[in-house]
């Protein structure tokens, strides 16, 4: 059966890429629903507090809960608004924030498509989503919107020249675009990008950080000074897909910082033999989780929230059963370590949130044009003339080989 | 498969109605995004040239004409700020103080 | 019909109703919007010519670059006057009358050198190398001083333009 349906999608490539866009469209959905039940429980515990607890077991129907009273909302058209493009201006960000992930390797085995263009691509598609936040903060008819708007795309561009340029660095290093290529070249290297090229993942992470405007550079949104910045004006469902956006910005982010600078679905220390042993983490991790989940709901006052959580501990010991299996464990490697890394970086988005104070607005643009800028192209430049020197002697010099050549 | 001609044949209309636009509008800013619109129809044309001879000569054409299209751009959304603050018009009509 | 044939007309047909909304609307932002949708479309049809590093600077640079430019020059005009003036100048029959016989000169020439670009056809076989490297080896080796002379033209331009927007210091 499952054969049949393999060889099914083998024959007809069309249909095979619909169902791993599927799969990849609800897989992000519900991540980025529970990215906000996640936000909300890390800053509480990083607060000392509880977090959403009331809607369900500890909260975890707090995104449908959410989701429901959002869809309900009155979709609300201010007078004097361009109707129709305040209508599609929130659908831009999104659409440009899912289509980036058609070119993303969550495994070896798995990706939507690799083409030759991967992070051309990606550079694209991502700066189609600041006409969703020009366009809706013009469209609002309304000055609040309007100078969100003009701030968070100036914000924009400026960080995405940095962003650009230390991606470059990346490109020098693995001669390549092709987001697979760019993996398998950390794989022959023995070496994550993050240690060829520190400085460009910095700044990469520092541009993404201002590009999904997230803390510390969330001023498009500072609701001291801008009520709530560009969406200012939307209710309802709209504002629900320009927070869509967002978060989907920032699993995209991670998605990509983890891919080119910290070997993507590479185990760590790949090349290091003593430490196989760490094939077994996902069994391992799940079973963990099991453990986590029985102590934590053992003592639960509500009998069905007991039988739940013991359910649950269930469930994963199953699945840790299942994915022992060693033709199982092969498959699912790649993705169990590209979303333990992308969950690590979507958790220091939060603890960034928790610990940074604001910038003020000329801060945020020194920062950006004096030294994010200047960084990159040093980077850039000092990592062109290495290989151009490092390449014409050969390079099988341990120098070169340290560096990546 | 698609024929050249029907690329060439899009191009000229692009081309066609870029023109159109540029003679017809008064304001400036449309008529600047006409003269974009005439740089896009001969960039499809180098193109498709360049995927019928196999060369890649074509795309370095469009590329600088990309290039080139970014100062032209830059230059003029200055010089239309610049008329905008001293003339408080963008209507090409009103800007006659050349005439004689 | 092939994929690629349906493809390319959609992507015509859209570039094209697009370019004619770009022309007639009356709100400056509606025109940059259906200029940036022809963009695209056209950017499509790169693709589909296997031009994939060009629909790339297309898509980054036109787009996502040029575009927003002007997105936020129309936002800081002034636009409520402009809206309010005749839009089409007095001489537009004349000046439509001349657009058509240009694309009527152009489309006759097409159509009689139509035998010479089927010929060329043949030819198209699939690169060895990827595109952008073919692009890229094609730049800076037989056009390395036109790039030097590019981005020294960018440079006055930024220059230029600084110049030009910033308010006299009185």
């Amino acid at each position: 059966m499952a054969e049949h349906a393999l060889q099914f999608l083998q024959a007809n490539p069309l249909t095979y890429a619909v169902v791993k866009i599927l799969i990849v469209f609800a897989v992000l959905s519900g991540l980025v629903a529970y990215l906000v039940y996640m936000e909300r429980k890390v800053l509480a515990f990083m607060q000392a507090r509880l977090g959403p607890m009331r809607v369900g077991p500890w909260g975890l129907l707090q995104p449908v809960a959410d989701g429901i009273k959002l869809l309900l909302k009155e979709d609300i058209i201010p007078e004097g608004a361009d109707r129709w493009v305040f209508l599609i201006a929130p659908a831009i960000s999104v659409a440009a924030a899912f289509t980036c992930f058609a070119v993303v390797p969550f495994a070896g085995n798995f990706f939507v498509t690799d083409v030759n263009i991967g992070l051309l691509f990606i550079l694209a598609v991502s700066s189609l989503g600041i006409y969703g936040i020009i366009l809706g903060g013009w469209a609002s008819n309304s000055h609040y919107p309007l100078l969100g708007a003009l701030r968070s795309s100036a914000q924009l561009v400026s960080y995405e020249v940095a962003a650009g340029m230390a991606i470059v660095g990346v490109l020098l290093v693995s001669n390549s675009l092709s987001m697979v290529e760019i993996v398998k070249r950390q794989q022959e290297m023995g070496l994550w990008n993050v240690l060829v090229q520190p400085v460009a993942c910095i700044i990469y992470v520092i541009a993404a950080v201002a590009e999904t405007n997230r803390n510390p550079f969330d001023l498009p949104e500072a609701e001291s000074e801008l009520t709530a910045g560009f969406h200012t004006e939307y209710s309802g469902f709209r504002f629900a897909l320009y927070f869509l956006a967002e978060y989907t910005n920032m699993v995209l982010v991670s998605c990509i910082a983890v891919t080119l600078f910290f070997g993507g679905w590479l185990r760590p220390f790949q090349s290091v033999r003593a430490l196989d042993f760490l094939n077994y983490m996902p069994p391992v991790g799940l079973l963990g989780g099991a453990v986590f989940v029985f102590l934590l709901g053992r003592h639960n006052r509500v009998p069905m929230e007991r039988v739940f959580f013991i359910g649950l501990a269930v469930v994963l010991v199953l699945l840790a059963g299942l994915v022992a299996i060693p033709v199982v464990l092969n498959a699912v490697q790649g993705i169990f370590w590209f979303t333990v890394k992308v969950l690590a970086f979507l958790y220091a988005f939060i603890w960034y949130r928790a610990t940074f104070p604001r910038y003020r607005y000329d801060q945020l643009m020194n920062v950006g044009w004096r030294v994010m800028i200047p960084l990159a192209l040093a980077n850039l430049i000092v990592t062109a003339v290495l290989r151009y020197f490092l390449s014409s002697h050969g390079s099988a010099s341990p120098a070169a080989r340290l560096i990546g050549f | 498969m698609v024929p050249v001609s029907h690329v060439l044949a899009l191009s000229v209309i692009l081309f066609g109605l870029g023109a159109a636009g540029f003679i017809v509008r008064r304001n400036i800013i449309t008529i600047f995004m006409c003269i974009e619109l005439m740089l896009n129809a001969v960039n499809l044309a180098f193109i498709a040239f360049s995927r019928y001879l196999g060369d890649p000569d074509g795309q370095i054409f469009v590329f600088f004409v990309i290039v080139v299209a970014a100062a032209e751009a830059a230059m003029g959304l200055a010089i239309i700020i610049a008329v905008q603050r001293n003339r408080q018009t963008l209507s090409i009509d009103d800007l006659d103080s050349m005439k004689l | 019909m092939t994929l690629l044939q349906i493809a390319f007309f959609f992507l015509s047909a859209l570039a094209l109703a697009s370019a004619i909304l770009v022309i007639t609307r009356r709100n400056a932002v509606h025109s940059v919007i259906w200029l940036i949708v022809t963009l695209f479309s056209v950017g499509g049809i790169f693709l589909l010519l296997h031009a994939e590093f060009l629909f790339a600077v297309q898509v980054i640079l036109y787009v996502g670059g040029i575009m927003v430019l002007f997105l936020f020059v129309v936002m800081l005009v002034n636009l409520d006057v402009a809206v309010k003036q005749a839009q089409f100048s007095r001489q537009w029959q004349l000046a439509l009358a001349t657009a058509i016989i240009l694309m009527a000169e152009l489309a006759y020439g097409i159509y009689r050198g139509h035998q010479g670009f089927t010929l060329a056809q043949t030819s198209a076989v699939p690169p060895t190398i990827g595109n952008t490297q073919a692009v890229a080896l094609a730049l800076y080796q037989d056009y390395m001083l036109p790039v030097e002379i590019a981005s020294v033209l960018l440079l006055v331009a930024m220059v230029g333009a600084v110049v030009m927007a910033k308010r006299k210091l009185e």
